[in-house]
């Protein structure tokens, strides 16, 4: 018997799958047309057209025609949907369905562990492991009807699926969710070529950062179009061949962040490529960046769970930003539509997917138009992928795809119940094809004959039973089956307590809630208990009655209640609902609007000019225009802006000459030489340190690679812009830096398991130096002679330094290594512009002076490795009286806001005057920076970046009052504590709101409190102040959680 | 005559000629009596005497104030007119002498011990009077601090040193005067939830969310019945088998030892209060980041707080940006019983009285900032018998500054004496500088 049912099922599983032609059949052949009639449906052709009672045919898994008063076949399968909605079953474009994800190698990657300085791929492939254009998801795709059900359910008929792994990941296939052999749901074999920022599973070093991945993502597009010509030292390399074939493809690129969205795009247009980009959720952060994009973007709807933050310990830790994202992120997609950004729907990013419609119906409440937002699931995908002639509206012509919907597809209360694929049937809820809701005349048969009831169905467990009282009786419908019980004679009570009453007890006459605890008490009744099957409208069964005499019985349907339209009265609640502002930065202490360029006059305070009339007291400075405009005695406030300057002191802003703040990552330490690499790639205009480094009266920082490795990478000067966006944070006009680094940390000395990687010693150190520069060399002559020489981008940054238009900031802390260094620059005829930490420069400063470079060291740290065991305070003191340029610079996101009182220590350490003191925090980073033509001392015609200070601006007691940068300011002490309350009362009401989900939402509905992590990008190099919820992360750690 | 007059030029102490660390040597004992005269003399509790002297005899401060006769005999006097004169500062808790290089040098490093329970552990063992680092905070106007072990739950016990020693023994102050304990955090660590990501992620720190605070939990019961053992092992002489980590205990219980109980967190704040009222011990806490949010709680309990590094970041992304310079404020205003620290890794500490500066800037008068890093680190540790102040009977741990020293730039220390003994402030650095000064013929 056991064995009989195998067999019976199995054959109904091989009925489902097409006979593919070359393969043999296994029995009688049993090829069918697959002619079926859709009839009296409403008919959601594309996003624009609805057909009202109209008519679907399709034949082979084709359309073949629809409308309004379309001939039916003879031969058609007529089924009639009416009340039925039919539309074109959903695209999902960013999937990996049918892809066997891939595994990091066992070991994997180790920032502690030996470097992996080569690809592990075997094979004629490129040097990057993670660049694998090669990979051609069609060749890996096997169907997996699980996941493919999983999808369908939602609505799916159609994915692009790809390998998710690496940095270009090669191609994307069109499939089909048919549970049918590969080769038939094949729809397109190369459709896509695929991008991230991220490594995925390679276990090589390099490259270890975003600015890495972006500098390889440069240089592969610069290699791939040199390899056009077949170079002969190339040999073959099929990525690079990959690389090209794939151009012709749509491109798309997993950036999965606002700001990686930006940055992803910056790449595309040096290539003259546009990405369809892969957003991250929070592109309402900064619509308008994103909009310049003119990218097509693939949103995902995994919206954030509210928290449990009913602990207030726990909901401290948790910042206003990501409350507001969690009530904001359904906002998304309305807002991408509402700046005209056109876009396509995933379910990638959710965690269950089975949320999906949950969260779109989310993100319709919130503005998303349900035009839009079916387009983004069909059309949009459709064209993109070139697809549209097969998939994504119903047309004549067009693969039968399409889902059968008990009402419009968006409303909450719509079921999906039918999803075709290629024109056959997956059924997803077929118990609710037929509404069961609806007035019924039930009849029952008993021994004295018909009697008739009408039946009022709610729902699927709900019923009233009308007589001569409203009754509400045990129902059950589960699509198939269906239960009633209910006793027809009242009660003794002259309106029948129906439901959930109990027997004798009290509270008389009360309606029960619910309607499925029996009837209430009284009289002895006759009880009908009947079961039956649902053959949709008409219903028919056995039962029993309280006497124990059987009868039969049945039910038809008389009229349905249809699903109600959708949804504007939920979107004017929305519409009404409070929601957090969309702040720049989207933190706390962003702003709603940003500040204006102001004309001020600070009057009668003490000037520290930084130039030759010294210290001025009692005199005014005009701002005017982002730049000073005068700065002399009773100047006329001619409608500035005034303020009283009154027993206080005006200063340059302070410039930090080493800074690791407002970037997404620091350190590329997969190999020794990476000049290739940019900070200025990945700025990150939301550090929270932005804003409170400009408390401490810092207006510019210089933002450098860290020190993993000898020849890092390309350096930004930013101005604090608090609030700006990633390219309006850079200081325009300045010159380009690049760091390098000597010493313990290039040589890998904390490595855990060993270094493995060339240098081991200073030694080595110095011939890295000597190594770039000599390819530098070769490398300018090869490009001049033949100028289709092989672009490289790293020794492209070498030759700018060798022609000075690169300037150097070496990390340094020992006479030996300095000296070194010094001989190489000399060799080569290149100047170390600045050396950094340089703790013991005070040993060197008359070579340091000889060669020309400047000097930017920590006021009093020593002790904390070995190479700083001679580090001394008198350091800056001593290289300033040899006639060094001294700066002295944070390297700390927290030492930064301070350092005016650092300054302060040089006066102690050493005796230098106070104001060359403070000359080393803002003049002489802006000589070492090649920016004292715009900033750093207080001069009529340089930018208007000021420090109000509360008093002398060296001492401990010293406080800035406002911080200005360009005439706008960007720090006031005043506002400042305006803010702290605006912040207080948003994150109360935000806890408020999450506190009302969880005691509202059922068990499930909130996740534990997530701390908001503050993550601090450091060089490597030593410790820092952190606070409890700071997160430190070194070389190739993990910004992401 | 043999009366001795030192005039103050700070820089004729500093350009002695150059020696090697190794012949800076602690000072002798000073028999007799000493004067500091015409000082402005901040007493540590409060108090300020302008044009004020100190009188030691034998180590000991006898006298304080103006108008004191200096005698024609055989003192010595050290005029401090236009200075300033403070009780020598008291780093409360450091790795000072256990820890030698932070970074990259295992061997140099005698901090952290292997286990959980290491009551019996003793950081005063491994105490490096010849530490470079130690020279150098003198420098810094700090003549004591308090040595304390590191890792496991219970790390050990701390002792106070002061810095002009031969050795340890020498060294000792107050031979372990408290055991450490770390509290469990109740914070989910980060990269506990995710795994994957750019680049690297963090390997092995995915895997199913545990509930922090359980977890917390869990591991202070172990440390109660720690305790609880151990108080009843303590109740009986003749064990057959001797337990060394219970035995440790026992100050603990006889209230010879504080408890110092190191966390940020106000869960892990509050839970330290069951340690007093379950097994009576004196309670410290040392970190206290969010002490501000409990501080009547903490003064309510009697519990004082040794204040980690106040030059930190903000706690968290929303916090007033001024938290941490603010929160030794919050402490005063609730009378809770606290001290300043320097934890900083990358200075060593020697920025001691500029964490109080910068609580003087933030709330603090400038005396109370100044208690916060001499009497109130006295009483914490237990020593404000014989050090923490300027007030007759005490040790003479004395310094004398330029000017006001919680400011960095007036705040040259030109002298120090410990237990009456005028130490020298020389050091590697100094040593250093004058070596450099002569190279290019700097003055």
């Amino acid at each position: 018997m056991r064995k009989l049912k195998l067999l019976f099922s199995g054959l109904l599983f091989a009925s489902l799958l097409q006979a593919q032609e070359s393969f043999p059949v296994n029995g009688v052949a049993d090829k069918r047309d697959g002619c079926y009639a859709f009839t009296n449906a409403t008919i959601v052709k594309d996003a624009q057209t609805t057909i009202a009672n109209a008519t679907l045919v399709i034949r082979d898994g084709k359309i073949l025609a629809l409308g309004a008063g379309v001939a039916i076949p003879k031969d058609a399968t007529v089924i009639d949907c009416k009340n039925k909605f039919i539309y074109p079953s959903f695209i999902d474009i960013y999937s990996d369905y049918g892809i066997t994800a891939p595994q990091r190698a066992q070991g994997g990657f180790n920032f502690g562990g030996p470097a992996q300085l080569t690809s592990n791929t075997k094979g004629a492939y490129g040097w990057n492991q993670a660049v694998h254009p090669e990979v051609d998801a069609v060749r890996q795709f096997v169907v997996d009807d699980s996941k493919a059900k999983g999808l369908r359910d939602l609505g799916f008929g159609t994915v692009l699926t790809h390998v998710k792994d690496g940095i270009a990941r090669g191609t994307g296939a069109v499939v089909s969710l048919a549970n049918e052999k590969e080769n038939l749901v094949i729809i397109k074999e190369k459709a896509s070529a695929h991008y991230s920022l991220s490594k995925g599973t390679s276990s090589q070093s390099y490259p270890g950062s975003i600015m890495g991945s972006i500098a390889l993502l440069r240089q592969t597009y610069m290699d791939a179009q040199w390899y056009k010509n077949k170079p002969a030292k190339e040999g073959v390399n099929l990525s690079l061949q990959a690389w090209n074939d794939n151009q012709g493809l749509p491109q798309f690129f997993d950036a999965d962040d606002k700001w990686n969205d930006v940055r992803a795009d910056r790449i595309g247009d040096e290539f003259g490529v546009q990405y369809i980009i892969k957003g991250g959720g929070n592109e309402y952060q900064r619509i308008k960046e994103i909009a310049a994009t003119k990218a097509t973007y693939v949103i995902g709807l995994n919206f954030p769970q509210a928290m449990d933050v009913e602990d207030p310990n726990d909901a401290r830790a948790v910042s206003l930003g990501d409350m507001k994202h969690w009530e904001l992120a359904p906002t998304n997609p309305a807002a991408l539509e509402k700046a005209n950004i056109p876009f396509c729907l995933t379910v990638s990013d959710l965690r269950d997917q089975k949320s999906f419609l949950t969260n779109l119906r989310k993100a319709i409440e919130m503005g998303l138009t349900e035009t839009k937002a079916l387009e983004a699931l069909t059309k949009t995908p459709a064209t993109l992928l070139g697809v549209y002639d097969k998939v994504g509206s119903l047309e004549t012509g067009k693969q039968a795809n399409f889902i059968i919907t008990s009402g419009p597809v968006f409303a909450a209360t719509t079921n999906i119940l039918h999803n075709w694929v290629a024109g056959e049937k997956y059924g997803i809820k077929e118990d609710a094809w037929s509404e069961v809701k609806g007035n019924y005349t039930l009849t029952i048969n008993t021994v004295a004959g018909p009697v008739k009831y009408a039946l009022d169905v709610k729902n699927a467990s709900t019923a009233n039973v009308i007589g001569k009282d409203t009754l509400t009786g045990k129902f059950t419908h589960d699509g198939k089956m269906v239960k009633l019980s209910f006793s027809p004679i009242a009660a003794r009570r002259p309106q029948a307590p129906v439901g959930g009453g109990t027997p004798g007890g009290p509270g008389a006459g009360g309606f029960g809630g619910g309607g499925r605890g029996g009837f209430g008490g009284g009289a002895a009744a006759t009880q009908y208990r009947l079961s039956g099957v649902s053959n949709g409208n008409y219903w028919s069964g056995t039962g029993e009655d309280t006497a124990g005499n059987k009868l039969t019985w049945s039910a038809k349907l008389d009229s349905v209640y249809l699903a109600a339209n959708t949804d504007s009265t939920q979107r004017r609640r929305a519409g009404n609902q409070r929601l957090a502002k969309v702040t720049y930065p989207f933190d706390g202490y962003g702003w709603e609007e940003a500040p204006k360029q102001e004309s001020i006059l600070i009057k009668n305070a003490t000037v520290w000019t930084n130039e030759k009339e010294g210290k001025l007291e009692n005199t005014d400075v005009l701002l005017k225009d982002g730049k000073i405009a005068k700065v002399g005695k009773g100047i006329s406030a001619d409608g500035a802006k005034v303020i009283d300057g009154t027993g206080k002191h005006v200063t340059a802003g302070i410039i930090d000459e080493h800074s690791h703040i407002a970037a997404a990552s620091i350190n590329e330490g997969g190999q020794s030489v990476t000049s290739e690499v940019r900070i200025a790639d990945n700025l990150n205009p939301e550090d929270i340190n932005i804003y409170r480094q400009l408390s401490g009266g810092v207006t510019s920082s210089h933002i450098l690679h860290g020190s993993a490795n000898t020849i890092g990478g390309q350096t930004q000067l930013i101005k604090l812009r608090w609030g700006a966006n990633d390219e309006d944070l850079k200081f325009k006009g300045s010159d380009g830096f690049i760091k390098f680094a000597l010493g313990e940390n290039v040589k890998r000395t904390t490595a855990t398991q060993g270094n493995n990687r060339f240098p081991d010693t200073r030694m080595g150190v110095a011939e890295v130096l000597n190594d770039a520069f000599a390819r530098a060399k070769d490398y300018e002559k090869a490009i001049k002679l033949d100028p289709k020489t092989r672009r490289d981008l790293e020794l492209d940054a070498l030759v700018e330094i060798l022609n000075k238009k690169r300037f150097i900031t070496c990390h340094s802390y020992v006479q030996s290594e300095i000296t070194a260094a010094l001989r190489v620059g000399d060799k080569y005829g290149f100047t170390f512009n600045t050396f950094t930490h340089i703790l013991e420069g005070y040993k060197v400063a008359d070579k340091m002076k000889a060669h020309g470079s400047s000097a930017s060291t920590f006021s009093d740290w020593f002790y904390y490795k070995v190479e700083v065991t001679d580090a001394i305070a008198y350091n800056a003191a001593i290289m300033q009286k040899v006639g060094l340029n001294v700066c002295i610079n944070s390297d700390d996101a927290e030492m930064a806001r301070r350092l005016n009182q650092e300054a302060g220590k040089i006066v102690r350490y050493g005796g230098v005057s106070e104001e060359e003191a403070l000359k080393m925090v803002t003049l002489n980073p802006a000589k070492a920076l090649h920016v004292d033509n715009k900033v750093g001392s207080i001069k009529v015609g340089k930018d208007a970046d000021v420090v109000v200070w509360s008093e002398n601006p060296l001492s401990i007691y010293a406080k800035s009052e406002k911080t200005i940068v360009d005439g706008i300011v960007y720090w006031d002490r005043e506002k400042d504590l305006e803010q702290r309350k605006k912040i207080q009362a948003e994150r109360f009401r935000l806890t408020q709101k999450m506190i009302g989900e969880k005691r509202t939402g059922g068990p499930g509905a909130v996740r534990p409190a997530e701390p908001s992590w503050q993550i601090l990008l450091s060089c490597g190099d030593h410790e820092h102040e952190d606070g409890l919820y700071t997160v430190e992360l070194h070389e190739g750690e993990s910004k992401d959680k | 005559m043999k009366r001795l007059f030192y005039t103050i030029s700070s820089l004729v102490l500093l350009c002695a000629s150059a020696q090697a660390q190794e012949s800076v040597y602690p000072a002798k004992e000073y028999k007799g009596k000493l004067y500091i005269t015409n000082g402005t003399v901040h007493v540590g509790n409060g108090t300020v005497l302008e044009n004020a002297t100190v009188e030691v005899n034998n180590g000991k401060i006898v006298k304080v104030g103006s108008g004191i006769a200096v005698p024609a005999d055989d003192v010595k006097v050290f005029d401090a007119k236009g200075k300033h004169v403070y009780p020598g500062l008291i780093l409360p808790n450091s790795d000072l002498g256990l820890t030698e290089i932070g970074s990259g040098v295992r061997a140099s490093n005698d901090n952290v011990e292997i286990g959980d329970f290491n009551t019996n552990v003793r950081s005063i063992t491994a105490y490096n009077a010849d530490s470079r680092v130690i020279n150098i905070l003198k420098g810094n106007g700090i003549l004591l601090s308090s040595v304390a072990p590191e890792g496991g739950i219970i790390s050990g016990s701390s002792s106070v040193v002061q810095l002009d020693a031969w050795n340890w023994e020498d060294a000792a102050y107050k031979m372990d005067a408290g055991i450490h304990l770390t509290m469990p955090s109740f914070i989910q660590r980060f990269g506990r939830r995710g795994g994957g990501g750019f680049p690297g992620g963090f390997p092995g720190l995915g895997g199913a969310p545990v509930d922090p605070a359980k977890q917390a939990l869990d591991r202070v019961e172990a440390i109660k019945n720690f305790f609880r053992e151990a108080k009843a092992y303590l109740q009986e002489s003749n064990h057959a088998n001797t337990n060394l980590k219970l035995e440790a205990a026992k100050g603990l219980f006889d209230k010879k030892q504080k408890l110092f109980v190191h966390g940020d967190q106000v869960k892990q704040m509050l839970i330290a209060v069951d340690f007093v009222k379950e097994f009576g011990f004196d309670v410290v806490i040392v970190g206290g980041s969010e002490s501000y949010q409990i501080a009547d709680l903490l003064k309510a309990n009697n519990i004082a707080v040794i204040l980690g590094e106040e030059h930190s970041l903000p706690a968290t992304e929303d916090d007033d940006i001024d938290q941490p310079f603010k929160t030794p404020a919050a402490l005063q205003k609730a009378g809770v019983l606290f001290a300043l620290n320097d934890n900083s890794a990358n200075t060593r500490y020697r920025n001691l009285s500029y964490n109080a500066g910068t609580a003087a800037t933030y709330g603090l008068t400038k005396e109370e900032a100044l208690s916060a890093i001499t009497l109130n680190a006295a009483k914490i540790l237990g020593v404000d018998d014989r050090t923490g102040s300027l007030e007759v009977g005490k040790d003479a741990n004395i310094i004398v500054s330029e000017g006001d020293i919680l400011d960095m730039k007036s705040s040259t220390i030109i002298m120090a004496f410990i237990q009456g003994r005028k130490v020298s402030l020389e050091n590697k650095q100094t040593q250093l500088y004058d070596r450099y000064k002569t190279k290019y013929g700097i003055k």
